[in-house]
């Protein structure tokens, strides 16, 4: 097993040229699930016979002298909230109960074109809603590195399984942070694009002005590999970004010499763990080392981001989680009238934290409340963006923490959600803005966990994200070097 | 309680209660949803189709399949810009919102709609009365799918089960505010006609009622005659036809001057129109309607046309009803409102008519021909220069207006010209000595009736002076001219007494 190739690009490459199956790949890799995801539960649904197919489809490509693309035989995990045609879909819901979407997500057509072998759908917080994947119909997914605490949410199945050597790459989503926290905790790379540079069509919504697709992997090179592979344009997606797709791969041997880039005061001191701090300072200084300039800056109307996200996001998510409703497709709990079927189904069907959101969300867009609370939510919005415009007439990248903490224990901040939103109080932001940002897993706390440090730049700012990504990867320390 | 149909102070009309006498204004807005005749819907490339089998036209999108997305139809917007113009909308930059809510034909439990952006805004229609309605809004949303409820009494409530077809969902609509700048249910229903109009010369919608694609609900007040203040507004809805609509406008001002004179108060709420009945019934008050929780559409971008694409718009407008009985009125020299004016628009004669007009032919009698004689099939066809040689003959005295009538429909049938046409049924002018001895001998054979067609009251004169014309006619088999025969009639008798 360990003679194989541990990249996305090495097994491309690998299975491209013909020194590898990708059906080996394939059987390699579902024979660690076998082993080990009992006790991990990244995967709702291992598809094994499909990969198969996919896998066999691949080599025989390769055998009669055809080129399967970029992720030729490379296994890859996708979340359970991404449409993938006849295969069941979840959102880790039971109100999901039984669907199987007619159709595949553009992002799933697009792996599945550049060759990749999809090999199974992955845990989530139920509709994308948590931190710590506890929040699964499912039951929690468990953090490789330690079992006992979480591989952090809501994506935390793709990034587990990515962890655990399951898939060298998977594909998330990211609200508010629900790619960058898990893959901090679970210490992976992870890419929440800038908005619209993914298209959506296919991802479960759950807030749709804030939802973005991205990638997992274990090297900074991969994740690239995979983002230009998913980005473009798509039709299907109203909001999708008509430009061109970035090159990132051309972008990570560039270095950093001359970049600006500054670290967000805001997000260096109350809240954020010292040991996380402290790596933070420390990947800046290897930053300053290849040459960049760094400095403080401070985003002022970060601080207003969470309160701001609780409103906006569960506003929309109320909308988008109504069509819910048992008439036409998943559970359907029977009762006397429509509305008391429709309430007897959501009642059963949704879980405490999608049931809270959607509370939320429909008091703050309610008439009478809607100004203080979602109006308000907005203006909030765009003053983030404002200061972060401010920010970037000074830096090319911002720094930050990815999640306050290393990975926390089961049931830690399951009885506080106030505790569990904070969480996400240093991804949130760039979901507000719409800017891509990413998380670089930087050594370990005092805990020996992984700690994932945060990349931010302007809009389809990629390139430059990726230049100083490869440039921290590099001066990473070892996991259990200790920490000064 | 009676209903006049007179207008009072120039464009009131008003309802008379019978028990204290007084007058009474009714005040209605309409708004009116059309379905846009683009060939696929609003957010999918579904068919836009009436009548197929049920949950055939359907797609992820139109079904509101999770992980789906809307794409706007680029043809919607062009429809509906289209309408705004016509209705002198200005178009504005607008945002998509969703209205929220749960019911089983809504694929999502939200409507895509537009709500504080909308794409049109203030404009007017003017009707063939001469009143100018505002126009508040025109805006794009989709339309739901339909429920058909089997068993109990065909109602949601006390059904064994509902049926669900989806295939109207997603279909475009254009929603139109009118301003409450209605005062008559005659009014409403030509209200609907003259946008029925305008919807079908821009192409916009099919307008047809009877199958839904055009839909009409009624704010309803009432205020005493004098007053500037609006009444407390009651919304009809299920109106199936105008009749419906007329009459349920004038069933509900009556319930509200009832209930205002009783010293009672109006509930604004929604009632529903019961046809067989011929009543409304409440629906859903005010203060139980529902909160929509309306906010942007996040799937969809804002929609800002560009002032090109506007400008282009309005460069294709085909001309419009109130248009062309502009051009017609000043063309024949008759007032805008006035009925054969309104009628020639109407039957899409305008056209021959301005043109039998350019041929030299007299606007009034040319108009008056279209009213009168040229309601069936084929009449679009006449030609202009025999149609105008036609009216010229009539008014030198060659032809009376019976025989141009005769001459007319076979003009319309055969396409030959007038003078041909008269010849060949031996008209001809009768001259004036020939037509005395006539009238002398048919007042000589009646002398009771002609008695008292000199002596009697305007009634009685009139009635008689139908009954010499008729005989006279008759006589003559029709080649006598009405206007010489009255004229005659009239020296006759002024010589009698």
């Amino acid at each position: 097993m360990t003679t194989l190739p541990s990249t996305a690009l090495e097994i491309a490459a690998a299975v491209r040229s013909g020194q590898l199956s990708a059906l080996e790949v394939l059987n390699d890799h579902l024979a660690r699930i076998d082993a080990r995801d009992g006790e991990i539960n990244a995967f709702n649904l291992v598809m094994a016979d499909q990969a198969r197919a996919a896998a066999t489809a691949v080599d025989a490509r390769v055998a009669a002298g055809e080129d399967p693309g970029a992720l030729a035989g490379v296994p890859l995990a996708l979340k359970d909230n991404l449409c993938t045609r006849g295969i069941p879909t979840t959102c880790s819901s039971r109100i999901l109960e039984g669907w199987r979407p007619p159709y595949d997500a553009t992002v799933v057509q697009l792996v599945n074109a550049a060759g990749a072998v999809s090999i199974g759908k992955t845990n989530l917080d139920e509709f994308a809603m948590g931190s710590s994947t506890e929040n699964s119909a499912f039951g929690p997914t468990r953090n490789p590195r330690d079992t006992g605490r979480v591989p952090g949410g809501s994506s935390g199945g793709s990034a587990a399984a990515v962890a655990a050597g399951f898939a060298p790459i998977s594909l998330g989503s990211d609200t508010g942070g629900s790619i960058r926290q898990p893959a901090a905790l679970c210490g992976v790379v992870g890419v929440k694009p800038t908005y619209g540079m993914v298209s959506r069509y296919g991802l479960i919504a759950f807030a749709s002005s804030l939802d973005q697709i991205g990638p997992f992997s274990t090297t900074v090179a991969d994740s690239a590999l995979l983002l230009e592979a998913i980005a473009g344009h798509d039709g299907r997606d109203s909001t999708s970004i008509d430009a061109p797709v970035p090159s990132l791969l051309e972008s990570l041997g560039r270095g950093v010499d001359g970049l600006r880039v500054g670290l967000v005061t805001e997000l260096m001191g109350e809240g954020i763990a010292p040991d996380v701090a402290a790596r933070v300072r420390q990947a800046a200084d290897a930053l300053a080392a290849g040459g960049a300039q760094i400095g403080e800056v401070s985003v002022p109307a970060v601080a207003y981001g969470l309160s701001a996200y609780y409103l906006i996001a569960p506003a929309e998510a109320s909308s988008n989680l109504a069509r819910y409703d048992g008439v036409r497709y998943g559970m359907r709990v029977d009762a006397p009238t429509t509305a008391e079927m429709n309430a007897a189904t959501r009642t059963a069907g949704f879980g405490e934290e999608v049931k809270r959101r959607i509370m939320l969300g429909t008091y703050a867009l309610s008439a009478g409340y809607y100004d203080a609370y979602y109006g308000k939510a907005l203006k909030v919005r765009t003053l983030i963006v404002r200061d972060f415009e401010r920010a970037y007439a000074d830096f090319d990248l911002l720094l930050t923490p990815t999640s306050p903490t290393t990975a926390f224990k089961f049931g830690d901040k399951t009885a506080d959600p106030l505790s569990m939103y904070l969480n996400d109080i240093c991804t949130i932001p760039t979901n507000l803005a719409g800017h891509p940002a990413m998380s670089v897993p930087f050594g370990g706390g005092s805990d020996g966990m992984p700690v994932g440090v945060q990349l931010l730049a302007p809009a389809l700012g990629e390139p430059t994200m990726f230049r100083a990504a490869a440039v921290l990867e590099a001066a990473a320390p070892a996991l259990d070097e200790v920490w000064s | 309680m009676t209903l006049t149909h007179e207008p009072i102070e120039g464009e009131h009309f008003v309802v008379v209660s019978e028990t204290t006498g007084d007058e009474w204004e009714i005040v209605v807005g309409l708004e009116v949803h059309c379905e846009l005749a683009t060939a696929t819907k609003l957010f999918c490339g579904c068919p836009n189709m009436f009548g197929d089998e049920p949950n055939t036209n359907v797609c992820p999108v139109c079904l509101g399949l999770p992980g789906s997305l809307p794409v706007l139809n680029h043809n919607v917007v062009e429809l509906a810009m289209r309408l705004g113009r016509a209705l002198h909308c200005e178009v504005e930059p607008s945002v998509f919102a969703r209205k929220n809510y749960f019911y089983p034909d809504m694929p999502k439990d939200y409507q895509v709609s537009q709500f504080d952006q909308p794409i049109n805004v203030d404009g007017w229609l003017d009707l063939p009365d001469g009143t100018r309605v505002g126009i508040e809004r025109a805006h794009i949303e989709e339309d739901t799918g339909k429920n058909t409820h089997a068993g109990g009494s065909g109602r949601i409530h006390g059904a064994d089960y509902s049926l669900v077809d989806y295939n109207r969902a997603g279909v475009p609509l254009v929603e139109i505010v009118g301003r409450p700048h209605i005062r008559h249910p005659e009014q409403a229903k030509t209200y609907i006609d003259e946008l029925r109009a305008i919807l079908l010369t821009t192409g916009a919608s099919d307008a047809k009622m009877e199958e839904g694609s055009l839909r009409v609900d009624a704010n309803v007040s009432v205020r005493r005659v004098g007053e500037t203040e609006l009444g407390t507004r009651c919304e009809i809805k299920n109106l199936n036809s105008l009749r419906s609509l007329g009459r349920a406008i004038e069933y509900e001002a009556r319930r509200q001057v009832d209930l205002l004179e009783t010293g009672e108060r109006i509930k604004q709420e929604t009632r529903h129109w019961d046809e067989g009945a011929g009543r409304t019934r409440p629906g859903r008050s005010k203060e139980e309607a529902e909160d929509y929780r309306y906010f942007q559409e996040p799937d969809l971008v804002p929609l800002a046309p560009s002032a090109e694409w506007i400008a282009a718009i309005d460069a294709g407008m085909p001309p419009l009803p109130a248009a062309r009985r502009d051009a017609l009125a000043r063309a024949s020299g008759l007032v805008i409102t006035d009925t054969s004016v309104v009628i020639a628009v109407q039957r899409d004669l305008d056209a021959l008519a301005l043109a039998s007009i350019a041929a030299g032919g007299d606007g009034k009698r040319v108009l008056t021909h279209v009213e009168h004689n040229l309601s069936g099939e084929g009449a679009s066809n006449l030609d202009p220069a025999q149609f105008a040689q036609l009216v010229t003959l009539e008014l030198g005295g060659q032809l009376t207006a019976t025989q141009a009538k005769t001459v007319l429909a076979e003009m319309v049938t055969s396409g030959r010209a007038p003078d041909v046409i008269a010849a060949e049924l031996g008209f001809e002018a009768m001259d004036s000595s020939e037509l005395e001895g006539i009238v002398d001998g048919l007042i000589a054979e009646s002398p009771e009736e002609w008695a008292d067609f000199c002596t009697g009251d305007d009634k009685k004169r009139g009635k008689l002076q139908g009954f010499f014309t008729g005989k006279i006619m008759k006589a003559t088999k029709g080649q006598a001219d009405g206007k010489a025969v009255a004229a005659l009639l009239e020296s006759r008798r002024a010589e009698s007494l």
